[in-house]
């Protein structure tokens, strides 16, 4: 088991290093004079000079790089313009935000394509097997910010069910007392059952939006690969053995089906770490995509720098649970290495 | 035959949906398998021997439908029961062993837990006991070291190992019939022998029927009490084992055998028989099915094959049989 | 019969079997036309803003109803039609000629062009791909080429991939071992024997990438990169359509967003008619 996981970790470190590399790129890639970009658009050319020598942007390449390298290891990003403020505290106090919407939304997602798939895979021809099939063919195609939009329009404007789209509480509220910086289990902590309740209604619409997004994949490859496997010879020898179909659908055949599902969720992360930042603008979550947006606008660098280094490594961190729970999953992968 | 037969199929047809026409993969199947008797089907491959199997068990491939017939098994027609009638029958009275042992194993799954899986559908057994019996049955089958082996996956064992926990969750319920289907077949000469004792062994000590089904007649020959020989979805012939080989009636048994150097090789590596099996999607097909290769054809082989009863000693369903 | 009018005949068999592929192949030419002369044919300048009229509902003047400005949103959702589908050609182009080029190469010569191909491809997919997207732009400057070229590279692994397997595949058939043999250049047969082939599998995948980049530009416009206002692109029509949601004027961000959907269903659709008629075979 430790092999497994250390074989998955050495895969994990080209990946880190080729994305410090890109990011260390990105910026030093800006056309024009990067001194210039991150001193900001009102500073003077005494001021330009100042951070080209402070950021040590008149180094050979190599040096920077190392600098950079080694403010990364010590946990310093940058400063941000606009706020003044370290880059890495402000992403440290955002995150929490952008991870309860988005674990939240996979988790409507997988609620919903999972046994859709599954019931289509079961019963093909049927009404629930063409809807999954129209799921997975539309729903590719429907522009999470503007899925976003609508359910906005439909459920805060027409039907007054859902709360605006403000933010992660209502002002009447104020957030729970800090332990993970996730609402809903800090006011659980806490026993304050109104904030959770506030919470919950502010995540609803966002984390369903971005459950819609993310539930095509996840249905067609659950279907896809529960039909592989029901016709498989297992599945055969299961039945004439007069196995109940729970134990059939749910025991053999489900835990086999869900093999390449895991597997596609690495892809679907991708999607949705993306889908979380133009999410995050249509509701005006305090997250670190719209912290990140918020920093293009005003073209203050070191935020941008800092969000896509810290989306990457999450990434690549999320990537590497995904193979080591595969592992764990699949005794052919466990036992092998 | 006196007492009433494990199994007894009678008329049985089935055919299959296909986009490019139905196919009538049986038809009028008829055959028995008496308790505690060996019957080996045997047929090339596109013969339906596996079909049959498939038809009895009651787990053949959406596109098929059995179009008639009757599969009586204690008492029970299979083909007409419910499904709960079904699942108390299957896997308990009737079983079934298949080719190619670890495709047919669940892969992620102990192999000690596929059998108590087994235990605890059928057998009256609690949770605590069924890991247990399952290295008991382990044993019982011969695999060394049962207890660690329960532990097992189907990936880490050879194929005769995993042939062998097949027949374990077939025996697990202790049925009246096993059904094995091609079990042998991709094992060694040697696994090949061992595992055919072994079903042997076991079905004698309870006094189980076994129909086994293979491409292979010197593995019938070896092993079985009856053979049935089909063509193209037809049983042409069924007689003892002693029978078929001293007077083989059929012209296609017939040419079976005497292409069979000294009975060691199987049916697909024969020298071929004139002609090929005939294509079961056709409208125009005739009633005997070999009679557009049949050196032997009359012309009053065009009507509809003779019935024999199913308990007749040798059947044959031709107008113009060897003597 | 030549092979393109076999292929065309296979074209029309496939589109008649399965008639949703045929609604796509007239969504698109619909989408072509309203792109080539959509801008002539509109009611009203897509930049013309009217405030006396602003912020009105759908009726008969205004099919789509205008937006905080004035400005006709049927108009400017036909003119966006241009932008948008230029934006996806570009970068679909773009990506078509790097990725395929690279993944040729490194399928065909092996060794270290297909290490160095490959590295790039897998440090790419350690992003998640839209914040790349991002980054790429916020580093190059915002404007529209970035965009597409942000586009191509994050679309780059799935095209070096396909190429690199098909070209792998090729390397040793008995065509171009003809082709060595009888003295060719390596580059020549490359270009000759290799490229061609791996063409109609790459067309494809082309027609699925086109959604995928509309909708991407459209996400990074969402996010005020790129396209700035007042031109008329759906993203950012949606985008400046956000905030009048609340207060229930729906038109202006629908439209844009409808047209968006609609397009990359088009997409997707033909991209796999195009799947079926190029290799049956790989039918889902």
């Amino acid at each position: 088991m430790g092999n497994l996981v250390l074989k998955r970790l050495l895969v994990a470190v080209p990946s880190l290093v080729g994305v410090v590399i890109v990011t260390f790129l990105l910026t030093r890639a800006l056309p024009g004079d990067p001194a210039a970009y991150f001193a900001g658009p009102a500073a003077t050319k005494e001021a330009i000079e100042q951070i080209r020598v402070k950021l040590g942007l008149d180094q050979p390449l190599i040096i920077q790089f190392g600098r950079y390298v080694a403010d990364l290891v010590r946990g310093d990003l940058g400063i941000s313009l606009t706020t003044g403020q370290p880059v890495i505290s402000e992403i440290r106090t955002r995150l929490p935000a952008s991870a309860e919407l988005t674990l939240l939304g996979l988790l409507v997602s997988v609620s919903i394509a999972v046994p859709l798939g599954i019931f289509a895979a079961t019963r093909p021809g049927s009404l629930i097997d063409h809807m999954c099939r129209v799921v997975a063919s539309a729903g590719v195609s429907l522009p999470v910010f503007f899925t976003g939009l609508m359910l906005v329009y439909v459920f805060y404007y027409l039907l007054g069910w859902a709360p605006a789209p403000l933010g992660r509480l209502d002002i009447f509220y104020s957030p729970p007392p800090h332990f993970t910086g996730f609402y809903l289990i800090d006011s659980a902590i806490a026993g304050n059952g109104e904030v959770f309740l506030a919470s919950l209604k502010q995540l609803i619409l966002p984390a369903l939006t971005l459950g819609i997004f993310s539930l095509a994949p996840i249905a067609r490859m659950t279907r896809a690969s529960m039909l592989a496997v029901l016709s498989s010879d297992f599945i055969r020898t299961a039945r004439a053995s007069g196995l109940s179909p729970f134990t059939i659908t749910v025991t053999y055949a489900f835990r086999n089906a869900m093999l390449p599902v895991v597997t596609t969720l690495g892809m679907v992360f991708s999607f949705l770490l993306g889908a979380n930042v133009l999410v995050e603008k249509v509701f005006a979550w305090p997250g670190i995509g719209s912290f990140a947006v918020e920093a293009l606008i005003a073209s203050d660098f070191a935020p941008v720098q800092g969000f896509v280094l810290t989306m990457a490594m999450m990434y690549v961190a999320l990537n590497l649970m995904i193979d080591i729970l595969y592992g764990l999953i699949d005794p052919r992968v466990r036992l092998e290495s | 035959m006196n007492a009433a037969p494990a199994l007894l199929v009678e008329n049985l047809s089935v055919e299959f949906r296909t986009r490019s026409g139905v196919v009538r993969a049986l038809e009028s199947v008829s055959f028995a398998v008496a308790k505690g008797e060996t019957l080996a089907i045997v047929g090339e491959s596109g013969s339906g021997k596996s079909v049959t199997a498939y038809a009895v068990m009651g787990i053949l491939d959406p596109a098929g439908r059995v179009t008639s017939g009757r599969a009586v098994l204690g008492g029970l027609d299979l083909l007409q029961a419910s499904p709960s009638q079904l699942a108390e029958v299957r896997g308990r009275e009737i079983a079934m062993i298949f080719q190619n042992p670890r495709a047919a194993l669940n892969p992620i799954r102990p192999v000690g837990r596929q059998i108590a899986d087994v235990l605890l559908r059928h057998g009256n057994v609690t949770r605590a006991e069924a890991p247990n019996l399952a290295v008991e049955l382990l044993r019982a089958v011969g695999i060394p070291d049962p207890a660690r082996r329960a532990k097992a996956y189907p990936f880490e064992m050879s194929g005769g190992m995993c042939q062998r926990v097949m027949i374990a969750i077939a025996l697990a319920a202790k049925p009246s019939l096993l059904i094995a289907d091609e079990p042998t077949t991709g094992l060694d000469v040697t696994t090949q022998a061992v595992i055919m004792d072994l079903i042997s062994d076991l079905a004698a000590g309870s006094g189980m029927a076994t129909m086994f089904i293979t491409h292979d007649l010197a593995l019938a020959a070896q092993r079985a009490n009856r053979i049935a020989v089909m063509h193209a979805g037809h049983v042409i012939e069924c007689a003892s084992r002693r029978e078929l080989f001293a007077r083989p009636r059929h012209p296609y048994t017939a040419e079976l055998i005497a292409a069979t150097p000294d009975r060691v090789a199987s049916l697909d590596q024969l020298a071929s028989i004139p002609g090929s099996l005939p294509d079961l999607r056709r409208l125009d097909l005739p009633h005997c099915r070999y009679s557009e290769r049949c050196p032997r054809k009359r012309t009053d082989c065009d009507q509809p094959l003779p019935r024999s009863p199913v308990n007749a000693a040798h059947m044959v369903a031709c107008w113009n049989p060897l003597q | 019969m030549t092979a393109l009018a076999a292929t065309a005949r296979h074209a029309r068999y496939v589109i008649g079997e399965n008639p949703v592929t045929g609604l796509a192949f007239a969504l698109f030419v619909l989408i072509v036309l309203a792109a080539a002369f959509g801008p002539f044919l509109v009611p009203y300048d897509p930049l013309a803003s009217n405030t006396a009229v602003a912020l009105k509902p759908p009726s008969a003047a205004h099919w789509f109803g205008t937006d905080q400005l004035g400005r006709d949103v049927f108009s400017r959702v036909i003119v966006a039609t241009r932008l948008d589908f230029l934006i996806a050609l570009s970068s679909v182009a773009l990506v078509f000629l790097m990725g395929g080029l690279a993944g040729v190469a490194a399928g065909y010569f092996g060794g270290w062009t297909d290490r160095i191909v490959g590295r790039i491809a897998d440090t790419i997919m350690a992003f998640p791909l839209f914040v790349l997207a991002m980054g790429i732009v916020a580093a190059l400057g915002n404007t529209v080429e970035n965009i597409v070229i942000a586009t191509a590279i994050v679309n780059f692994p799935l095209y070096a991939r396909v190429a690199r397997a098909e070209a792998n595949i090729r390397r040793e058939a008995g065509f171009v071992e003809a082709a060595r043999l009888s003295g060719n250049s390596e580059l020549r047969i490359l270009g000759c024997h290799v490229l061609p082939n791996v063409f109609p599998i790459l067309v494809v995948q082309m027609s699925l990438t086109m959604g995928y980049a509309i909708l991407n530009a459209a996400g990074l416009s969402f996010i005020g990169l790129g396209v700035r206002p007042p031109t008329a692109e759906w993203g950012i029509m949606v985008a400046e359509g956000a905030a009048f949601i609340v207060s229930g004027e729906w038109w202006i961000a629908l439209f844009p967003g409808a047209a968006l959907m609609l397009a990359v269903f088009c997409f997707n659709l033909l991209g796999d008619g195009l799947r079926d008629i190029v290799d049956p075979r790989r039918r889902t």
